[in-house]
Formats: C-alpha cells, sequence, structure tokens
C-alpha cells in the first residue's frame, strides 16, 4: 500500500470569540489520502469542511486555535513556523478556494497573475514563467493567447480554470478544491468536474473535494467523507455513501437529495445542527436521530471500520455487523 | 403540518436591535468618542446655561479695551471692553445654532436630494448628479463669500447659504445607501406586492439610511460652524450676532495682535477647533461603528495558534 | 380546464446604455434579447418548470408574467385577461391573484419587520379596510399553510432569530396571504441546506395540491424531476424542449436537454464515465445570437441546415404530448441516460 500523501489525525480547530464560549467547528478529524485518489468532504453549512480544508493550508485567522496532526509527504506543517510552512503552501499543496472566480484580481492580466505565483515560489522567471504559465492554462483546456485578457473578459467556468492553473503552477502534491463547482451552471460544472478529474489522474495529484453536493461527490471522488458538527460521520467509498448509506444522519442526507428517478420520494431532515460553542457529549446527531438510543447521548462513537465497507461514526454498529441497521441491498 | 423547529439565533448576522447594541458597543468602546461627545456636549450645555453663567449680557462694557487677565475677568476684556470669558459663553449660542441649524438644512436638502436621486434612479439621478457634481466643483468658501456680500448678512441668511453648500456629500452619502439598500430583496418583493413608492421608501429604505445620514451630519455641524466663523472673520457675518467668528474679527481690526492681546483672538479660535475635533471624533467614530469593514486586520500577518489536547 | 397564465410569443430586450462609441459611429445600443418567443401555460393545480442555465431568460420569463417587465411583444394572459391592456389599478389587482417567492431568504425580508409585520405588509397595500382582527387572523393563516406552526411562536420574531428555511417559510405566507392562485417561485430552496430544500418543496407540492398554480424557476433538473408535472427547458431566451417532466427527461429529444441531463452529477457505473457528453464551450452572448439554431455552436449533432434555418417549437412526429425545438428531433432518438 502506497504511503498517504496527505494524512489529517484528530485535527481540532476553535476559533476564541471575546466574551463568549469557544466556537468550535472543527472537532477531531482524521483521515488519510494516497497520491492520485480523490476524497470528498461532504456536508451542509456549519458542518466545518471549509475550515478543515483552511486549516490543512494554515489558513486560520489569529482568532483560531488549532491542534492534531497534518503531515503532508511525511512532513509535520502545523508545528511549524509561518515562514517553513510557506515553502510548503502552494508547492506541496495547493487550494482553489471558494468563489475562486472572484478572487482573481481584475486589474491584472490571467497570465500575469500565473506568472506571479511562478516567481514568488520561485518555480520560473520571465520568459519560462510565461511559458510555463500558458503551459499550465492549456492543461487546464484555456488556449494560451487568452491568458493576455483580464479577468472579466472570462466567463465564470473559464476563471474557475484559470484559478486551477494557478493552483497547480507549483506542482503540487494535493489539491483541495473547496466548492469548485458552486457558482457555476451544471454544464460548466461538469467541465470542471471532468477537469478535476483528468488532472488528478494524469498528474497523480491527490484531490480533497469539499462540497455539500452529494451528488458531485458521488461522481467525481472515490471516497467520501460526510460531515456533521465539525466530525466525521461515515467514510466510505464514494458510490457505497451515495447507494448504501450507514451512518442515520448519511442516509437522511441521501434521502433529501433530490436526483433524476422521480422514484423516491425527497425529505427534508427536521430539526437544525447543533450550536458549535456549546459542548456536545456523545454523538452531535442524537436530538435528530430517529435511531438514537442509550450511548448515543454521552459516549461519543469513533470513526471506525465496520463491516469491511468503510467506517462509520455510529454506536449502531458498534456490534457484530451482522447486527447493524437494514441495508437497502446485500453488498 | 408542524415541524419540531428549533430556532437558533444568528448570532453572526444580529437583528437591527442587536445591530444597534453592538453598534453602540463599539462606540462606547472607543475613548475618542467618548471624548468627542463629551466635548460637544460641554460647549452646549454651556451655551443653553448662559444665562446663568455669565453675569452681563453680551456685549457689556466691563472695563477698558484689552484688559489682561485678572482674577475677575480671567480672559481678560476684548477690544470694546466686554470681558471674553462672558463673551465666549454667549457666542457658542450663536456660533452652535448656526451651525447645527446649517447642519440640518444640509441634512434635509441633501438627504431629500440623495433619496430621489438613489432611488428613482434614471433621469431623475442624471440631472441630480450632475447638479451635486457641480456643487461640489465649485469652491465653497469663495461661492458663500460671493453670496453673503451679494445677498447681505443676517443669521438667517447664514444658516441657508452655509447648508446649501454643505449639503452635496451628504447627497452623495445618502445617494450611494439608497442605491443599495434599492437592490434588496425585501425591497423588490415590496415593489412586486404593488406597495406605493411612499410606502416603500419610509418603510424600508428610510430605516436603512437613518443611521449613515445621522453620522454625517454630526460631521457635518463641525463643517458648519467652521464655515460661519470663516463668514464672520471675513466680516460677512450678522453683526448684531456675536459669534466666535466674530469675536476675532472684532479683535483683528480692534488690532489685538500688535496690543498684544492674545486673550482677545486665542480663546475663540480655540473654541471652534474643540468644537469641530469634538464634531469629527463623534461623527467619524459613528460611521466606523456602522461599517465595521472598514477595519484592515484581515490583512495582518499573524495566523493561529496552535495548542495542546484542544478539549472537545 | 383553461389555463389560468398563457405566455405567447413572449419577447423581452433590455438596451443597455449607449456608450460614447455608439453615439459616435451612429448606432443604437445592441438590444439584448433575454426572452425571444417564448409560449407556454401553467393550469390550476399543476406545476411547471422552467430550466435553464443563467442567462437562459427564465428569470425575465417569470417577470413578465406577473406583469413586473413589459415585453416588447407577445402577450402575457392571466385568467383570459391581456395584462398590457389593463389599467394601473387593474393591474395591482391582479398583482393580488398572482405571487412570486424569491431565492434569497436572507434578502427577501426587511431585517427591521417582524415576521407579523412582513407577512402583514401585502394586506395592507391591498386590503386596507381589513380591520385589525381580520388581518391578524389571515397572517396566522397564513403562516400556518407555510409550515410555521404554532403561529403565535414566529409572529413576533425577527428574521435574524429564524433560519434560512423558516424564514423562506415566512416569504411564502407573505406570498400566501391575499389567496393567489399563481405562485411564481424563483429558486425557491437553491440556496437552502440540501436537508431543508425538501421540506421547501414538499410544501410547495402541498400547495399544489390545494390548487395552487405553480411555475418554477430552476436551474436544478432534478428538482424539476420531483415538483414539476410540466418541463420546459430554455436556452438563450427560448423554449427549446417542452412536456411532461418525466417523459423529457426519460427519453429527452433535444441535443441541450441531454446534455443537461448528462450533466447532472451523480454516481456512474465504470462504462458510463467514459461515454458521457459533455458540450464544450460557453454559452453565446445574448446580445449576439449564433444565426439558425441558436444552439448550434455547441450541438454535437448539428448538420448544415441548424447553422442557417431556426428549428420551430413544435411535436415530433407520433409524441403530440411534447414540443420539440430541432431539426434532428425525428431521427432516432439516442437513449435519454443509462437507467441508474
Amino acid at each position: 500500500m502506497t504511503e498517504p500523501v496527505l494524512s489529517v489525525r484528530d485535527l481540532k480547530v476553535r476559533f476564541a470569540l471575546p466574551g463568549r464560549p469557544p466556537l468550535r467547528a472543527v472537532r477531531g478529524v482524521s483521515f488519510d489520502l494516497r497520491p492520485g485518489e480523490r476524497l470528498g468532504l461532504v456536508g451542509e453549512s456549519g458542518c466545518g469542511k471549509s475550515t478543515l480544508a483552511m486549516a490543512i493550508l494554515g489558513l486560520l485567522p489569529p482568532t483560531a486555535e488549532v491542534s492534531g496532526e497534518v503531515r503532508v509527504e511525511g512532513r509535520e506543517l502545523l508545528a511549524l513556523d509561518e515562514r517553513a510552512r510557506d515553502t510548503v503552501r502552494w508547492t506541496k499543496v495547493a487550494m482553489v478556494f471558494q468563489g475562486a472566480m472572484s478572487s482573481l484580481n481584475p486589474v491584472v492580466r490571467v497570465e500575469d497573475q500565473i506568472v506571479e505565483v511562478l516567481s514568488v515560489h520561485r518555480v520560473a522567471r520571465g520568459r519560462a514563467a510565461r511559458e510555463r504559465a500558458g503551459e499550465l492554462l492549456e492543461q487546464v483546456g484555456i488556449p494560451a493567447r487568452r491568458g493576455r485578457r483580464y479577468p472579466h473578459e472570462f466567463s465564470g467556468g473559464m476563471r474557475q480554470r484559470a484559478a486551477i492553473a494557478m493552483a497547480l503552477a507549483c506542482s503540487p502534491r494535493v489539491l483541495l478544491a473547496d466548492e469548485p463547482t458552486t457558482a457555476l451552471d451544471v454544464l460548466a460544472q461538469a467541465q470542471i468536474l471532468e477537469l478535476l478529474e483528468r488532472l488528478s489522474e494524469q498528474l497523480g495529484l491527490a484531490v480533497v473535494l469539499v462540497s455539500h453536493d452529494l451528488g458531485v461527490i458521488a461522481q467525481s471522488c472515490h471516497r467520501a467523507a460526510v460531515m456533521y458538527a465539525g466530525e466525521i460521520m461515515e467514510c466510505s467509498d464514494a458510490d457505497a455513501v451515495f447507494a448504501r448509506p450507514r451512518h442515520p444522519y448519511a442516509r437522511m442526507l441521501v434521502r433529501a437529495t433530490p436526483t433524476l428517478d422521480d422514484g423516491e420520494p425527497i425529505a427534508a431532515i427536521p430539526g437544525a445542527p447543533p450550536r458549535l460553542d456549546a459542548r456536545l457529549d456523545g454523538c452531535p446527531f442524537t436530538p435528530r436521530c430517529p435511531h438514537a438510543f442509550e450511548p448515543c447521548r454521552d459516549e461519543r462513537p469513533s470513526l471506525a471500520a465496520r463491516g469491511g465497507e468503510g467506517a462509520v461514526a455510529c454506536h449502531l454498529y458498534r456490534s457484530a455487523p451482522a447486527v447493524a441497521a437494514p441495508q437497502r441491498e446485500t453488498a | 403540518m408542524s415541524f419540531d423547529l428549533v430556532t437558533r439565533p444568528h448570532a453572526s448576522l444580529g437583528g437591527p436591535a442587536s445591530m444597534r447594541a453592538r453598534a453602540l458597543a463599539r462606540v462606547r468602546r472607543r475613548p475618542a468618542a467618548l471624548l468627542g461627545g463629551l466635548i460637544v456636549a460641554g460647549f452646549v450645555l454651556v451655551a443653553i446655561a448662559a444665562p446663568l453663567l455669565t453675569a452681563h449680557g453680551p456685549g457689556t462694557r466691563v472695563g477698558p479695551p484689552f484688559a489682561p487677565p485678572s482674577a475677575a475677568h480671567p480672559l481678560g476684556l476684548d477690544d470694546g471692553g466686554v470681558d471674553v470669558l462672558s463673551q465666549l459663553i454667549w457666542g457658542a449660542r450663536v456660533s452652535l445654532l448656526i451651525g447645527f441649524a446649517a447642519a440640518a438644512v444640509s441634512m434635509l436638502v441633501g438627504g431629500s436630494l440623495g433619496l430621489l436621486s438613489g432611488y428613482f434612479g434614471g433621469v431623475v439621478d442624471t440631472v441630480l448628479a450632475r447638479v451635486i457634481d457641480y456643487f461640489l466643483v465649485v469652491p465653497v468658501l469663495p461661492l458663500m463669500i460671493v453670496v453673503a456680500a451679494i445677498w447681505g448678512p443676517s443669521v438667517l441668511h447664514i444658516i441657508v447659504i452655509v447648508g446649501l453648500l454643505l449639503w452635496t456629500t451628504t447627497a452623495r452619502v445618502v445617494r450611494a445607501q439608497v442605491q443599495s439598500v434599492r437592490e434588496r430583496g425585501y425591497v423588490r418583493r415590496a415593489e412586486a406586492i404593488g406597495a406605493g413608492h411612499a410606502r416603500i421608501v419610509v418603510r424600508h429604505v428610510l430605516p436603512q439610511v437613518g443611521p449613515l445620514l445621522i453620522a454625517n451630519t454630526v460631521l457635518t455641524v463641525g463643517v458648519a460652524i467652521f464655515a460661519e466663523t470663516a463668514l464672520a472673520f471675513l466680516g460677512l457675518g450678522d453683526p448684531s450676532a456675536a459669534s466666535w467668528g466674530a469675536m476675532i474679527e472684532a479683535a483683528f481690526s480692534g488690532s489685538a495682535i500688535s496690543a498684544g492681546a492674545w486673550w482677545a483672538i486665542v480663546p475663540p479660535g480655540l473654541c471652534v477647533a474643540a468644537v469641530i475635533i469634538g464634531c469629527s471624533l463623534v461623527g467619524v467614530s459613528v460611521e466606523d461603528a456602522l461599517n465595521p469593514r472598514l477595519a484592515t486586520s484581515h490583512l495582518s500577518r499573524r495566523t493561529f495558534r496552535l495548542i495542546r489536547d484542544a478539549d472537545d | 380546464m383553461s389555463p389560468l397564465l398563457e405566455i405567447e410569443d413572449l419577447a423581452v430586450s433590455f438596451a443597455p446604455r449607449r456608450t460614447l462609441a455608439d453615439a459616435i459611429a451612429r448606432r443604437g445600443p445592441e438590444r439584448l434579447r433575454a426572452v425571444d418567443g417564448v409560449s407556454l401555460s401553467v393550469e390550476p393545480g399543476t406545476a411547471l418548470a422552467l430550466v435553464g442555465e443563467s442567462g437562459s431568460g427564465k428569470t425575465t420569463t417569470a417577470m413578465a408574467a406577473l406583469g413586473l417587465v413589459r415585453p416588447d411583444a407577445g402577450a402575457v394572459r392571466f385568467d383570459g385577461q391581456d395584462l398590457s391592456g389593463l389599467t394601473h389599478s387593474q393591474r395591482k389587482r391582479l398583482r393580488g391573484r398572482a405571487q412570486m417567492i424569491y431565492q434569497d431568504p436572507y434578502g427577501s425580508l426587511d431585517p427591521r419587520f417582524r415576521v407579523s409585520q412582513s407577512v402583514a405588509e401585502p394586506l395592507e397595500v391591498h386590503r386596507p379596510g381589513l380591520s385589525r382582527a381580520e388581518r391578524d387572523a389571515a397572517v396566522v393563516t397564513a403562516l400556518e399553510d407555510a409550515g410555521l406552526a404554532p403561529a403565535s411562536d414566529f409572529l413576533h420574531r425577527f428574521p435574524h432569530e429564524l433560519s434560512g428555511g423558516q424564514r423562506q417559510r415566512v416569504a411564502i405566507a407573505a406570498a400566501l396571504v391575499l389567496g393567489p392562485e399563481l405562485l411564481v417561485a424563483d429558486e425557491p430552496a437553491s440556496m437552502l441546506d440540501v436537508s431543508v430544500q425538501a421540506g421547501i418543496l414538499a410544501l410547495l407540492d402541498e400547495l399544489k395540491a390545494k390548487g395552487l398554480a405553480i411555475l418554477l424557476i430552476t436551474h436544478d433538473l432534478s428538482v424539476a424531476a420531483h415538483h414539476a408535472d410540466r418541463v420546459a427547458i430554455m436556452y438563450l431566451g427560448a423554449i427549446v424542449e417542452e412536456g411532461p417532466t418525466a417523459t423529457v427527461i426519460r427519453a429527452p429529444r433535444h441535443p441541450y436537454t441531454r446534455a443537461l441531463i448528462d450533466a447532472v452529477p451523480r454516481p456512474r457505473a465504470a462504462g458510463e464515465a467514459a461515454a458521457r457528453r459533455l458540450v464544450a464551450g460557453e454559452p453565446a452572448d445574448a446580445a449576439r445570437l449564433p444565426s439558425g439554431c441558436r444552439f448550434h455552436p455547441r450541438c454535437p449533432i448539428a448538420i448544415d441546415r441548424c447553422r442557417v434555418e431556426s428549428p420551430l417549437l413544435r411535436a415530433p412526429a407520433g409524441d403530440a404530448g411534447r414540443c420539440v425545438a430541432c431539426h434532428r428531433a425525428d431521427d432516432a432518438p439516442a437513449s435519454g441516460r443509462a437507467a441508474a
């Protein structure tokens, strides 16, 4: 088994708020990512998925307190000082941010923005940088000469591609993509997803894809991690999470997601996520879970592999797999 | 069908009452705003209590011209033998009155035109925006001088002149804010329902524009007082109204400088400066408090803290 | 049953500001044809979904349906009455019979209004004669119809005290309080979390069952699949395919519809991934529509005729319940999508 290129252990992020209890946005997340693997972080607003991505890259504000371990190619990131982290950022781990299409500098030509990334990270300068920028643009499906244009002359989909090109400038091993398709139309979304899949396969790039859209994750990722209230509830093969979800929240999330089959009626999840500034003993989904029973309120279930198909954090699966909650079809 | 819904206050957004409370808390936290408020309030109280604080009416001669400060007259006497300190207190009434009144005129004119321009857009906006731009371009003080010289001095004229020439900044600020509120969902919804313009403006637009308008007006008070002082100093003020500017003018033309009578010129100047500083401190603090995004803390290089064993 | 809303050959265009360059060249500004010949109808108790990407003209069509935008050509008829011939007061009365709900639950309620005030506002505008008691009763009924029960829990709250889903329900209550017959919903759930979306859309289903006609604007075919009886696919201002939802999705006849269906992200079997038909390029600039069929530059099956002649929206051979605007609609259709 190849070594994981990204390894996260018990990552916790909390935000200190003046005069109030701290906001615990991420509550102990662990996962591994192998080269060329695409992992999807899926969850609704407030589950901590974007904060988690920012924490991996060390891009949190001064009010954040972080604990845990993040290793990229074996090297621990969180304990580094800012300078050292700068050498790792972008060269080993890069990110495409939410709303990246609006994060391009509107008064600088697209090509020049990529050249800037290249020269800041000392990858290339001058003529060589320009050529490399052209290559990167071609790689994401933008003709190199279009690089001379300004961002406002690009459509939303093309700007998103440009942002991806900037992220790939220093040939990172890991790419974090935070909601890369959210503001795009369906067809542009499909193009971007296809691009990410192709790049990950061609370059052996490991991808963490953050999205609230279960369909996007199910289509484009090898594995899916369902997050709720700052924790991972289920982490298995993406197909399995979509077709045979085991955690009650994952199951309700799948049932709430409309698909093109009008077969199964969609159903909302009653209630609301817990406040993140409260101490949560036990499983955070307990108040809304139809299967909640005694241990759920006090004992936090650990995320562990059960029954041969990925990991679930749920007391229902604590005993032998045969006694586990009903599945839609046998494996 | 009923849902077992848990209502969850959106702490980050806050509502109008809590936003006001937090803005007020931000203002209170700045010593600058408090200081400014105290200064302005102090002057206003003194002006109101003038008859109680002074022994004589304004302009009463009590001794020889430019008598130096003494125990009986802590700031000496001016060119007419009038106690400078009393004159200062009576003068506060005039200066502050003109300042506040002119600012009120400016708020009304600027606010209305900004509102009309921002709300209706189109031709109305084009025309009004041009008007605003022309007024902005014209140098205010020379225009005031010309108008005052032609129209003749009187307190009312001064108030109108100063007010009419200061409304442009208010108009711009209001116009921008109204344009932004105009596009909000609830305003478009009200329009779609068929609500009339008057209703939309009064119930939806004005409450959003109000706070900024007030902050802007406070700043305008400072500018108005300065403008009045300048006009008075140039001899264009109302000769019967002894404002601070008039005091400086009288001292000047009475050769206070060659007589070495600094006490006749400096105190009124300091008062004008103090009131303007006070208004600026309050106005700027309120504006900042209403728009916290002006802070640039996000540009700092500091980053997160790594801690060991965060509890859950 | 006669349709409640009928739109015929609607055309709406916008003229951007004339630039200096235009003035020098002595030409008028190019008009942006947002809607270019759209016809549709909605019957009471049914839902029609207008599906399209941004720039397709779906929102403009919806606004024209409510008389909020003046059309350049074509007719909008509500309950048989043509909107253009109405006086101002007649138009206002019509607003009471057709209401709109918007996409953004966070912007559609005045943050300074309590829930009761927001919901009562339409009553204050349209029925000023109502007594306080009657108005309060109507507000309570509307809130409960929108799923916020008991209403007394919500009447005094401000929007910031409510979640996104609850705010959207308040907006729906405000739309229902006048007892409209037509509800135009512009992406009513797209800004809400998936777990809440289902509730809002289920509410619309309930209202439809009570007899309301719904015009649902969405970019999401899956939403249309679950909540609309008929669907009309729009591209660059025109309808390219229209018919019963299940039929259109199972057996699409227009290449754009097929592309939209293929593009919906969902888990795919190993072989299917390669077969995904990705449509290249971007939609054309609405101010400079392509000649002939507006989709031809991106169409995988375009023929010469498509470049020259714009296809009419008509029923394909042997399939009367739907229409397609494609020269090749009668060719043997490729299968819509592999069975899930």
